[in-house]
């Protein structure tokens, strides 16, 4: 009898626990959408802003930060996947690999300004980039490196070893036994991980404050050696900055709820890849 | 079969019950055909019939053994060495029973005989018998202590016994000649004779089969020729 | 003992997994067209030396191996060799069947592509006659499409039998082909095997003594990586000449 009554305990604390932090994320959703969703119209997601940002719409933010994430992601996938190939495939595994790993884990933990600033020196002043698209993806890209490489690796570890070798065994070379029999059943895992790590890079505001992001430009950038507007960084400004910040706090929130949805979007993107990659393989 | 090194298994107890029933029947026979024998030497009723109410419990043993080891070939799938001894046991199993057959024979022919009067002294015959019986019981003796060398020394002895024989059948012939009315004696006499020499046969059959327990060579019917 | 053309031949061999002398000194033949079975106790370096002549070990790190493998007079262990090519001339069955995520016919046309060859009419007809080789193609004939993990464990594995068989090698390596098997699976690969051997040199490791006994024509039993003794098929299982030989076989150890 002792014993249930600790069970049921223990089962009510879980699951207190498990209620709390769904309530806190339901009140703070609730919270943004309540405040934000008003100021949501097709003009707010399509236009540029007018009058000092009190009015008008986002766009330019939104294309901002669709650039910056789609050079990030050229940067940070192919350099990442290959990494983790090269890592998990080819690498003798001895202590220098090891040590190697532990420095990339230990990089996902850097604190993202420091990341910024890492791109001012490097990508601003150094190579001359200046404080531009380029920079500022190439900046969120060293960020997410250490996540793509990775989650890839852990998909290449959950490839089965007797797929590699039963390709070898039939006079396959290295790579052949890697690219047709190891990367397609890794690749969902590989994806997945990586469109988790651009979620996040989306939402990122410090590394790009410095290397490119600018509060208000007239035009659209043109180049990548423009500067561009940021989601992160336009709801950072409007909520903190802005000169008549209770005016504008319907469409800070208005653009917190749109950055949401657009990492919460990626997520499920993610997801779906997953789920579709696995049925193909499976049929 | 000394244990080798190694666990003991279930099926050695099972290897073991075999040689013994094989061991039980070996006694049995050669009691028989010494029975028979004496018989013979002392004209007494009372073996004969001690070697005919034998016969029957020989049979069963035999066919014991055979049911024994076609159960262990079957299930066991055994290999080498237990291979090897179940086969043998099967055969020497066969050749002890026609041993019986021929002690039982020897008894019957004494008995034709028992009711007439002796033909001539038996001084050839009852040779025959010692040398036959001696070679039963090394070969048996070859058999349980392993002993190849034995064997082959068995089946160096089974000329003699031929050689004896021959001799029999000469001396008895002359007998026949020269007087017809002892025909009847006289081949109850040869045919004993034969019967012994079929003994000293089979236990060189055993030592044969023995040998290919020991040695795993098949030396059938070569045996005069020792490898 | 010598029944006909060497096939394969091991001069000295020896394997370290590291430090760890895994075979020792290991001179045997594998004869051409022959059934040749490597059976001993668990550890006794069964897999290690099937491996080492298709280089398998190659891909486990800190492994070391010297002496000889001959294989048609070439010395596969040279640097020098294609292993690449060695691997698709000395093919391997594996203990678990590890057929490709993929369809039945991809598994099999695998090998043929990788190895260049691009005419779908070829790679049809091969995949076909691999199949038939393998016993396989009855069952499968009209679901060539269907993902290789529908069959069963014993089809699985006639599946990779037929797939090494399509790139054409000249020896066919079985490690524990029947392990994961049930018994009429098993028995149907066994009979494959027999057929193999008219166009095959077969090496087979197994644990299983009596499968080495309907199988195979020439046996090798191994024992803490060397060779205790090797001989004709029917020789070490009525009178094998070694003690440890006799006492292994008869179940006393092992």
């Amino acid at each position: 009898m002792k014993k249930k009554i600790f069970q049921l305990i223990g089962f009510f604390i879980l699951r207190a626990c498990l209620y709390i932090v769904l309530a806190i994320l339901l009140l703070f959703l609730y919270d943004v959408i309540h405040k934000g969703a008003g100021a949501i119209s097709w003009e707010f997601l399509t236009k540029a802003p007018r009058r000092g940002m009190t009015q008008g719409g986002i766009f330019p933010a939104i294309f901002g930060t669709f650039l910056v994430t789609l050079i990030t992601a050229l940067c940070a996938v192919p350099l990442g996947m290959f990494t983790a190939i090269y890592l998990n495939e080819y690498a003798t595994q001895n202590r220098l690999t090891r040590l190697i790993r532990l420095s990339i884990r230990n990089l996902s933990g850097v604190p993202s300004i420091v990341y910024g600033l890492f791109g001012v020196i490097l990508f601003v002043n150094l190579l001359k980039f200046g404080t531009s698209i380029l920079s500022a993806g190439l900046t969120l890209g060293l960020l997410t490196l250490p996540w793509t490489i990775t989650a890839s690796e852990e998909a290449l570890k959950t490839v089965p070893n007797s797929y590699r070798e039963g390709a070898l065994a039939l006079g396959a070379t290295k790579w052949q036994s890697i690219r047709t029999n190891v990367l397609p059943y890794a690749v969902p895992g590989m994806l997945t991980g990586t469109v988790l790590g651009l979620a996040r890079a989306a939402g990122e505001t410090a590394p790009i404050m410095f290397t490119g992001a600018a509060f208000y430009l007239p035009m659209l950038p043109r180049s990548l050696k423009d500067q561009f507007m940021a989601l992160p960084y336009h709801l950072y400004i409007m909520a903190t900055q802005h000169h008549e910040i209770t005016a504008v706090r319907p469409l800070a929130y208005g653009t917190a709820l749109v950055l949401i949805c657009l990492v919460l979007g990626m997520n499920m993107a993610a997801v779906v890849i997953r789920y579709r990659l696995r049925k193909k393989r499976r049929s | 079969m000394k244990r080798r090194g190694g666990m003991k298994r279930q099926f050695d107890e099972e290897l073991s019950l075999l040689k013994q029933t094989l061991l039980e029947m070996a006694t049995l026979v050669e009691e028989s055909i010494a029975l028979s024998v004496r018989a013979l030497k002392e004209r007494n009723e009372g073996f004969v019939r001690q070697v005919l109410e034998r016969e029957e419990t020989v049979n069963h043993l035999d066919t014991k053994i055979e049911q024994m080891a076609l159960k262990m070939l079957a299930l066991k799938q055994p290999m080498a060495g237990d291979l090897r001894l179940i086969v043998s046991a099967m055969k020497m199993g066969g050749e002890l029973e026609r041993m019986g057959d021929q002690a039982v024979n020897i008894s019957e022919r004494t008995l034709h005989l028992l009711k007439v009067p002796l033909l001539k002294p038996l001084i050839d015959i009852p040779r025959m018998a010692s040398l036959a019986q001696d070679m039963v019981r090394d070969s048996l003796k070859a058999f349980i202590n392993l002993d190849s060398g034995l064997a082959r020394n068995v089946c160096e002895r089974d000329q003699e016994v031929d050689n004896l024989n021959d001799q029999v059948f000469r001396e008895l012939l002359t007998y026949t000649i020269q007087d017809p009315a002892t025909i009847p004696r006289a081949i109850e006499l040869i045919l004993i004779g034969r019967h012994l020499e079929r003994i000293a046969d089979h236990a060189t059959n055993i030592s044969e089969d023995v040998i290919y327990l020991v040695e795993g060579k098949t030396i059938k019917h070569r045996c005069k020729q020792v490898s | 003992m010598q029944n006909g053309k060497a096939k394969i031949e091991t001069k000295n061999l020896d394997f370290y997994y590291g430090a760890t002398h895994a075979l020792k000194n290991l001179n045997l033949i594998c004869p051409e067209k022959k059934v040749t079975a490597i059976i001993g106790p668990s550890g006794c370096g069964k897999s290690t030396f099937i491996r080492t002549l298709n280089r398998m070990n190659d891909v486990i790190p800190g492994t070391r191996v010297s002496g000889e493998i001959i294989l048609d007079g070439e010395n596969i262990v040279s640097p020098g060799i294609d292993v690449v090519e060695l691997r698709r001339r000395v093919g391997m069955v594996f203990q678990k069947p590890n057929p490709f995520p993929k369809s039945i016919f991809n598994n099999i046309a695998y090998g043929l592509r990788i190895n260049g060859l691009r005419d779908h009419h070829i790679i049809t007809q091969t995949v076909e006659q691999s199949l038939k080789h393998a016993a396989l193609w009855d069952e499968v004939k009209d679901r060539l499409d269907e993902n290789a993990f529908a069959l069963s464990g014993g089809q699985q594995q006639r599946l990779c039998i037929a797939r090494a068989l399509a790139v054409e090698p000249e020896v066919i390596l079985f490690d524990e082909p029947c392990s994961a098997i049930d018994p009429i699976a098993t028995a149907k690969i066994e009979d494959l095997i027999h057929k193999l051997k008219q166009e095959y040199t077969v090496v087979i490791v197994t644990h299983n003594m009596q499968q080495a006994a309907r199988v195979s024509d020439m046996t090798a039993f191994l024992m803490l990586g060397e060779l205790i003794e090797f001989d004709n098929t029917e020789k070490i299982f009525t009178n094998p000449s070694n003690k440890l030989t006799e006492d292994y076989i008869t179940g006393r150890f092992g």
